[in-house]
């Protein structure tokens, strides 16, 4: 199966959806990232049973948090698929493109100063 | 512990909106164990902060995050002597206990809570902590079963339960356990019914807050 998706996505391969933090989603934002979509697997077929319910809580929370401060919370998104819907995943990342191309680059882009 | 619950980041924003650069710390125990204010709600926070200083505009603005193993005790506090000067505000999600004294350690550096701290109590299971003690002073759980009448009974009632209790609950909320309720099954579990039945001494309230605010003092252990 030849697919292709937008190239503007970089993935990052995570074990569980669960293992991403609300503080690495922020970090992507802070470090530039216009947008950040977290895909777990299937609600109720986490291996390890709740990663992925966890990963859309966290997700929401980033959300809340970006509106709080201003910025768009759609920037943050969660998708679940099943590893081997690679066609989904094609249909994901191009609808993901196009909501953050609606909202434009993220404000922040190289403004933030970095942590000590 | 102590349980204590994030504060909108709205709030913490007015606080700090006018600074240039501002330390979030964060304390490694009670506050870390209820998710509200450990390193890594320190990050959230330090994080949001930078961002919405950024998307305002203010490219300047510069947030650190710094975690102390406890703010309550002095030598912990001093860890961070050497830094604390170039900050204009350092935002504490420590307990308010924390907070104050950080602020007493480092007077002329304005400190402003991150949390909201709401009583002492335990986890009763990931995202849940109710309140078991309020710190009375005259522990009186040996004769309560080992549950606080002070702390859990809503009218703080010593011969309980009241007329609002039904089918083991509060009448303040059909879903809050009576404690007098509570009382009785365990002092029927432990067969000590008869501490039911005993009559106490007025309790000495001298020691809760209506006297004023507390100390402890132990000669024996000072040098
Ligand atoms: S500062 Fe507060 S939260 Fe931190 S250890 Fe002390 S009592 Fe617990
Ligand atoms: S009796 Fe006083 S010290 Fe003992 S648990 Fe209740 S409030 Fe705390």
């Amino acid at each position: 199966m030849r697919l292709t998706y937008p190239t503007s996505f970089r993935i990052v391969r995570v074990p569980c959806s669960g293992t991403v933090d609300v503080k690495h989603i922020l970090r992507a934002l802070e470090k530039g990232a216009d947008g950040v979509c977290v895909i777990g697997c299937m609600e109720g077929e986490c291996q390890y049973k709740t990663g992925n319910l966890r990963a859309r809580k966290r997700v929401e929370q980033v959300q809340r948090l970006l509106n709080a401060i201003g910025v768009d919370g759609e920037r943050a998104q969660m998708y679940n698929l099943s590893s081997s819907d690679g066609p989904l995943f094609a249909k994901y990342a191009e609808d993901m493109d196009e909501r953050i191309r609606k909202l434009g680059p993220n404000p922040m882009k190289h403004k933030t100063k970095p942590a000590a | 512990m102590i349980v204590a619950d994030k504060k909108p980041v709205e709030e913490i924003i007015g606080y700090v909106r006018d600074c240039k650069k501002v330390l979030v710390l964060s304390c490694n125990e009670c506050v870390t164990v209820c998710e509200a204010g450990g390193k890594k709600e320190a990050g959230m926070l330090a994080s949001a902060l930078r961002m919405y200083f950024a998307n305002q505009g203010i490219a300047d603005a510069q947030v650190d995050e710094r975690t102390l193993e406890r703010q309550c005790d002095q030598e912990y506090l001093e860890e961070i002597r050497d830094i604390a000067d170039q900050y204009d505000a350092i935002v504490s999600v420590a307990c308010g206990v924390g907070v104050q004294f950080t602020a007493e350690k480092y007077h002329s550096i304005p400190v402003f809570p991150g949390v909201n701290t709401c009583f002492m109590g335990v986890t009763e299971h990931r995202g849940l902590w109710t309140e078991r003690c309020q710190g009375c002073g005259q522990c009186i759980l040996a004769y309560t079963g080992g549950i606080c009448p002070v702390a859990r009974c809503a009218k703080r009632l010593f011969n309980g339960p009241c007329g609002g209790s039904s089918n083991g609950k509060c009448e303040i909320n059909k879903d809050l356990d009576c404690a007098w309720q509570l009382i009785i099954d365990r002092l029927i579990a432990i067969d000590r019914l008869d501490l039911y039945e005993k009559l106490f001494d007025i309790k000495d309230w001298s020691t809760d807050r209506a006297g004023g605010p507390r100390k402890v003092e132990r000669e024996d252990v000072q040098i």
